[in-house]
């Protein structure tokens, strides 16, 4: 009962989305701004492309040592006075935290963003068992009141317009009046409804038992889990309540804070552009005797959940993912589709490549093909993840395992044995040429044709033009 | 479940093809935390001292955040009290249990009503120390411990962090390290490191970038400019 899985429905969810006239106009900000920011902050850094190679030689030495570095972390965490607990799923992570809150008594507690827990499907759980989580990140925020998963990892609700933000509002905080006045209509004013979540959130910080976070970073050095945001929310839910628990996962374990400082280099950059998020928080330990403030328990559950088997294999490179979210705000099908069409929590090409892995190809196997392969997640994933590559692993994947439909299955063999006889295949071409062609006629255009009906629904084919195909006019001389 | 840390550990060295005694991984881990070695570190990062305290003011106010300069510590008060009046705040100040802010000459201000302890829902001002400046990004380092709650970081609408020019270094690493000197080892890390870039901001709403979201909405910087200039041309190679 991990995070509710549609993935199996992503055509249909991707149709959906194509059609929905707010999805249009919140993707438009990915695709523009979000996306743009990038290209400005990494071009303000002459040492940029050369700190990504330093961020993937970090990530690679890490991963060929990581059960040693896991160790080592365990043992400085500890050290520290943490509690390191061991989950290999996510029934196990749901019940170890269930195990701490109930330990507290816990009636609410408060959380910092954390895809870890989406992916663990946390918060459905708790309110099973009767506590309330609380999301403090706005856009996590938005997107309990709404009952919907994130659309996007770092910004969960940038599906969602100003309008229907006020709407929400409206409809779970109908008594709030700032200075005791109760306002008219309600502002669209997206200040305006960030002061309203500010107000509301705030007591909620001070009453909750429990405060959850996740983790950007495990620090093998001294023990600490670390935290990268812009809010500020998730260090009020680390410091204000009794017992702070960090769920996160096995990969994001670092060796010193050297390494993290090159990593976070090009971490607020490729995700929004800016040199350092607002707050990055190490975090080591409970309070110590004498501090002033901070919480009495830390707690960190690791979730495996699949990731150790993904060492020495085909997708190893993955656990380089430093959850930017660059692959999707410049990928041209999430930017089409928006996160939810996905149909799981890791949406985009990161999803697309780690989705199989974790729900398992069969209810996955769309998302490899939500690609163009036009290259461009992996030239911008400041982790140089080769996404592509991983996508056509489980397209291969899915043929051999024969979860493509046969019709599929066939077609591609029946291609790949023409494509293997160069002259069979060019006189083939010749052949489907001359065909479309006078199919064409004059207008040089088909309205439909057998076995391309995705494409001419839309729109017309265009017929071959004369001149021969390409390999024709390659042979002849005709380069340019 | 120790189990399913056993499980998990096999698992991984399934992958790496090796057991868990490898003198040869266990050295290169070893190698790793001991040096602490730099990885590349920009140009920018790595300027003589004048020009870090020049390019820091440059980075914190590109953040909206605003800075004060002041000669020496006894002017800090005043630097405080025309905050509040500039911003139209009430005189009530929620200030760590620092030695060196209770060390400032609060006597000249007694309009002031400073109070101490962790930060509160309805605190408006907090005035903090600051353990470092970090010029590359304009981003101050802050910890916790018996005289900085790090609540007071995070709570009011205003915060008031107090650094001095000499505190202020190039690069991450270079802060790192400096605290790394002070607490003496890992045993005595504090509980909590805050590097603070800027405001508290979002953007989960439509993407605009609204200051304020959770922390402070302003944040405000007394620098006090304790490294004489001709000592700080002296610095440089």
């Amino acid at each position: 009962m991990s995070a509710h899985i549609t993935s199996p429905a992503f055509k249909d969810n991707a149709k959906a989305a194509l059609a929905d006239p707010n999805l249009r106009k919140a993707m438009a900000i990915i695709a523009g701004p979000m996306a743009g920011r990038r290209v400005e902050s990494a071009s303000e850094l002459p040492e940029f492309e050369a700190l990504r190679d330093e961020a993937v030689k970090i990530k690679n030495h890490t991963l060929a040592h990581m059960d040693i570095y896991l160790e080592r972390f365990e043992a400085a965490a500890t050290a520290r006075g943490a509690h390191v607990h061991w989950c290999r799923t996510p029934r196990e992570a749901r019940e170890t935290v269930l195990a701490l809150c109930r330990s507290r008594n816990a009636r609410t507690v408060t959380k910092g963003k954390s895809m870890v827990t989406e992916e663990i499907g946390l918060n459905a759980f708790l309110e099973q068992h009767s506590i309330q989580p609380v999301e403090t990140d706005l856009g996590e925020y938005i997107i309990q009141l709404a009952h919907e998963p994130p659309s996007h990892i770092i910004g969960p609700a940038l599906h969602k317009t100003r309008e229907q933000v006020a709407e929400l509002f409206e409809e779970h905080h109908p008594d709030y009046a700032p200075n005791g006045i109760k306002p008219g209509p309600r502002s669209t004013e997206p200040q305006t409804l960030v002061s309203e979540a500010r107000a509301v959130l705030r007591e909620r910080y001070f009453q909750a038992d429990v405060g959850i976070t996740g983790a950007n970073f495990l620090v093998a050095e001294n023990g600490a889990t670390m935290i990268v945001t812009n809010e500020g929310n998730g260090d009020l839910t680390q410091s204000l309540p009794k017992m702070h628990i960090v769920v996160t996962s096995i990969e994001k374990v670092i060796p010193t804070l050297e390494d993290v400082s090159t990593i976070l280099r090009v971490l607020a950059r490729s995700a929004t552009g800016q040199e350092m998020s607002v707050y990055t928080t190490v975090s080591c330990g409970p309070k110590r005797p004498d501090d002033a403030d901070g919480p009495e328990e830390m707690h960190i559950v690791l979730l495996d959940n699949g990731r150790s088997e993904m060492l020495g294999g085909e997708l190893q490179e993955l656990m380089r993912c430093i959850r930017c979210g660059a692959c999707m705000n410049n990928c041209p099908v999430y930017q089409s589709v928006g996160g939810h069409a996905y149909g799981w929590v890791y949406p985009g090409p990161i999803g697309a490549a780690l989705d199989p892995h974790l729900i398992g190809l069969e209810a996955a196997q769309h998302l490899p093909n939500a690609s163009t392969f036009c290259g461009k997640c992996q030239e911008v994933c400041p982790m140089r993840i080769p996404l592509p590559k991983i996508m056509r692993h489980w397209r291969e994947q899915a043929h051999d395992k024969r979860i493509t439909p046969p019709m599929q299955r066939w077609g591609i063999e029946a291609w790949a044995w023409l494509a293997q006889r160069p002259a069979l295949y060019r006189l083939a071409t010749r052949i489907g040429m001359t065909a479309l062609r006078a199919v064409a006629g004059s207008k040089g255009r088909l309205r439909s044709l057998p076995l391309a009906d995705g494409w001419t629904a839309q729109r017309d084919f265009p017929a071959p033009q004369p001149g021969g195909s390409f390999m024709a006019q390659w042979k002849s001389g005709r380069r340019r | 479940m120790s189990n399913s840390r056993e499980r998990i550990f096999n698992s991984l060295r399934r992958g790496l093809g090796r057991g868990p005694e490898d003198a040869k991984a266990q050295a290169a881990v070893n190698a790793r935390l001991s040096a602490m070695a730099r990885n590349l570190v920009p140009q920018r990062a790595q300027l003589p001292h004048p020009q870090q305290v020049k390019l820091f003011i440059e980075k914190i106010t590109a953040l909206t955040v605003t800075v004060q300069r002041v000669a020496s510590t006894a002017a800090v008060p005043d630097a405080v009290a025309d905050y509040l009046v500039l911003h139209n705040l009430p005189t009530e100040i929620r200030m760590a249990p620092h030695d060196e802010l209770r060390a400032l000459p609060w006597q000249k201000r007694p309009l002031l009503q400073l109070s101490e302890g962790p930060g509160r829902a309805t605190d408006l001002v907090s005035l903090t120390p600051a353990f470092a400046g970090i010029a590359e990004t304009g981003t101050l380092m802050l910890h916790s411990g018996p005289q900085n709650p790090t609540t007071l970081h995070f709570t009011p609408d205003n915060h008031i962090v107090v650094l001095r020019a000499s505190q202020i270094s190039g690069s991450m690493e270079d802060a790192f390290a400096k605290l790394r000197a002070q607490v003496g080892g890992a045993d005595h890390w504090p509980r909590t490191v805050n590097m603070v870039t800027g405001p508290s901001r979002t953007a989960d709403i439509e993407g605009v970038p609204v200051l304020g979201a959770h922390g402070p909405r302003r944040l405000h910087v007394v620098l006090i400019e304790d490294v004489p200039q001709d000592a700080a041309q002296a610095q440089q190679p």
